[in-house]
């Protein structure tokens, strides 16, 4: 599964990487020179920076690189990360083609590991990185490594059963194929990386995931943020679903239409059926305390005694249970991958006990968005983030 | 168009047998404790049970016997603990589950043998004592919850009151009995103190002056355990 440090290619085919660039000035230096610092060929490695509109000084920077051989700068009215992608892709002559959001750093081996993956498969058609968080400064970014480190777990799972849904703006790799035969990237609610990998789980490209391609990115530092960014990314997997509800439970389409979306749609309406619960029990508790209190006041000190009878075993409670300890489970061993550390480290708690409590509102505000149809912008995400800088 | 590759059933077959397995446990741990419970509930129900026979046979022998001896209120606060314990496992097993019914119906039965002991203690004796029957209704009654409250408070401030709470609606020929021979009302709550009948909702202030005796009760002097009244949740 993992790769040798002196690893070497049979042959070393070309690679363009895209980096979409919105208002990025604080992050795209670091970005661009990850790019540049990566081990592969330099003959072989082209780097487009796209400037899609940006507002700040984004375009300063990037002409900063323009003079560098490997690299070709684009400027253009601000249309949307696709549209930014897509240039790459029009001017791409390159056997493979990526792209790398301008928050986010590449190990220096990433690519080469990758390619490597494809020389061993090559029926292969896109491999997904191991996104692990850059440097988490609070407690909120600390929540999203642990998250990000059991993503890399279920990714690979996901990997093995042929399920990937989604080939993330962080430095996921295609073979140009992909795009020759099924079209350039689409809008698809602006979750344009969740819509290409249903579209080619659609036709039968198999998407696989190099664990040991490591891509730092950096996580939105506060709650709003992250809110935001998660409203975008849930959004864009209800509305992709709707669009891709053909595939659903057709056997033909493999573990994407018998597991990966089905499991995606129950998981959001099983937090929210959780949430509800919780918010349905405290309120049914305060509504009785109240009536308590109207018809006969409050009352002298109220006497605990413990008695195990009124510990409540229902099922519920003991999937609950059972639930909690596969989430430890797989960030312990997704910890291993991302981290080569194993073993059980107390911020596990910082994620399970934050996102318990702000997931079901970014999840209803998702569901009700896409009822309404209300799109989430990336530019408007991006530009907020930004100014919060 | 590339080459669909075919589907792994066995991986399927595996990964289904595992998640199958983890979710049946967790019934089989559940039902574990449910079991537990219920045989906890009856084991304290036949202690009862023992209890109200030793108390009737000692009353038998009453006549050879002073008042004073006779032991009143450990079995009415055992009563209550059980009443908290049932109305739990209704709302967390369910209303219609047949060993809660059942159980609920032993404990009906026990409160009735109570009533009827006590009552006869009380006037062989010549105790001081206030009955209350309370019948409410788990599914229509709106008021019961805050009756139910209005009986707990009013218990907590009179000890000797001895409330005994049966649901309307049990299937039960001693229930039966009782709401014909006292004329209960369809329309709960309904309480009968002392013999006399009353329909809806009564406030602590209600009952205090309709009952002037219950001020000759002994008050609570010292802070004991809480004991809740029977309703339902």
């Amino acid at each position: 599964m993992y790769h040798a440090d002196n690893l070497e290619l049979a042959s070393y085919p070309s690679v363009t990487v895209t980096v979409p660039c919105f208002n990025e000035e604080n992050t795209i230096d670091k970005t661009v020179k990850s790019l540049l610092a990566l081990d592969y060929p330099k003959d072989k490695l082209t780097i487009f920076l796209v400037d899609d509109g940006s507002t700040d000084t984004t375009w300063q920077k990037i002409k900063e690189f323009e003079s560098h051989p490997n690299i070709k700068i684009f400027h253009k009215e601000n249309g949307g990360k696709h549209t930014a992608l897509n240039i790459g892709l029009v001017h791409a002559v390159s056997e493979f083609v990526g792209c790398l959001d301008a928050d986010s750093f590449v190990h220096p081996q990433a690519l080469k590991r990758i390619m490597k993956t494809f020389e061993s498969y090559p029926k292969t058609m896109a491999i997904a990185p191991s996104i692990i968080v850059y440097n988490p400064k609070n407690i909120l970014q600390t929540a999203q490594k642990i998250e990000y480190d059991m993503a890399v777990y279920t990714k690979k799972m996901l990997g093995f059963m042929g399920g990937i849904h989604v080939t993330p703006g962080p430095f996921s790799i295609f073979r140009k194929k992909v795009f020759d035969d099924l079209g350039p990237y689409r809008k698809a609610h602006n979750t344009e990386d969740q819509e290409i990998a249903l579209r080619m789980q659609e036709h039968g490209y198999k998407i696989d995931h190099c664990p040991d391609a490591y891509v730092y990115t950096v996580a939105p530092n506060s709650v709003l943020k992250l809110y935001r960014q998660r409203i975008r990314w849930i959004y864009g997997f209800i509305k992709n679903l709707i669009d891709y509800r053909r595939l659903i439970f057709k056997k033909k389409y493999g573990t994407i239409a018998l597991f990966t979306l089905p499991s995606g749609f129950i998981s959001i309406l099983g937090a929210i059926f959780l949430f509800g619960t919780v918010i349905y029990n405290i309120g049914s508790y305060a509504s009785r305390k109240f009536v308590q209190i109207q018809t006969v006041g409050i009352e002298g000190t109220p006497s605990f005694h413990f008695d195990w009878f009124f510990v409540n075993t229902q099922a519920a409670l003991f999937f609950s249970v059972i639930l909690y300890i596969l989430v430890i489970v797989s960030v312990v061993l997704g910890r291993r991958m991302a981290e080569g550390r194993a073993g059980f480290s107390l911020t596990i708690f910082y994620f399970i006990i934050i996102y318990s409590i702000i997931a079901p509102f970014w999840l209803l505000r998702a569901i009700y968005n896409a009822i309404r149809s209300h799109e989430s912008s990336w530019t408007f995400e991006r530009q907020s983030a930004t100014e919060a800088k | 168009m590339q080459h669909f590759e075919p589907n792994d059933w066995k991986k399927y077959i595996i990964t289904f047998l595992v998640t199958g397995a983890l979710f049946l446990s967790a019934f089989w741990v559940s039902n574990y404790f449910t079991g537990r419970k219920i045989d906890q509930v009856k084991i304290a129900e036949d202690k009862i049970s023992l209890d109200l026979m030793s108390s009737e046979i000692q009353f038998s022998l009453l006549q050879e016997m002073s008042c004073k001896d006779v032991s009143t209120n450990a079995l009415s606060s055992e009563l209550n603990s059980l009443a908290e314990k049932i109305s739990y496992s209704e709302s967390n097993i369910g209303t219609e589950n047949s060993n809660v019914v059942s159980l609920k119906k032993y404990y009906s039965i026990l409160e009735i043998k109570d009533y009827l002991l006590m009552k006869r203690i009380t006037e062989r004796c010549g105790q001081k004592s206030v009955f209350v029957l309370y019948f409410y209704d788990n599914d229509t009654c709106a008021d019961c919850t805050k009756q139910g409250y209005v009986l707990t408070s009013l218990k907590e401030k009179y000890p000797a009151l001895r409330v005994y709470s049966f649901d309307y609606n049990l299937d039960l020929s001693a229930i039966k009995a009782m709401i014909s021979i006292y004329n209960v009302p369809d329309k709960m709550p309904a309480l009968v103190i002392n013999g006399k009948v009353y329909s809806g909702f009564q406030s602590i202030e209600t009952v205090e002056k309709n009952f002037p005796q219950l001020k000759t009760l002994k008050k609570k002097e010292i802070p004991e355990s809480k004991e809740t009244t029977k309703k339902s949740a």
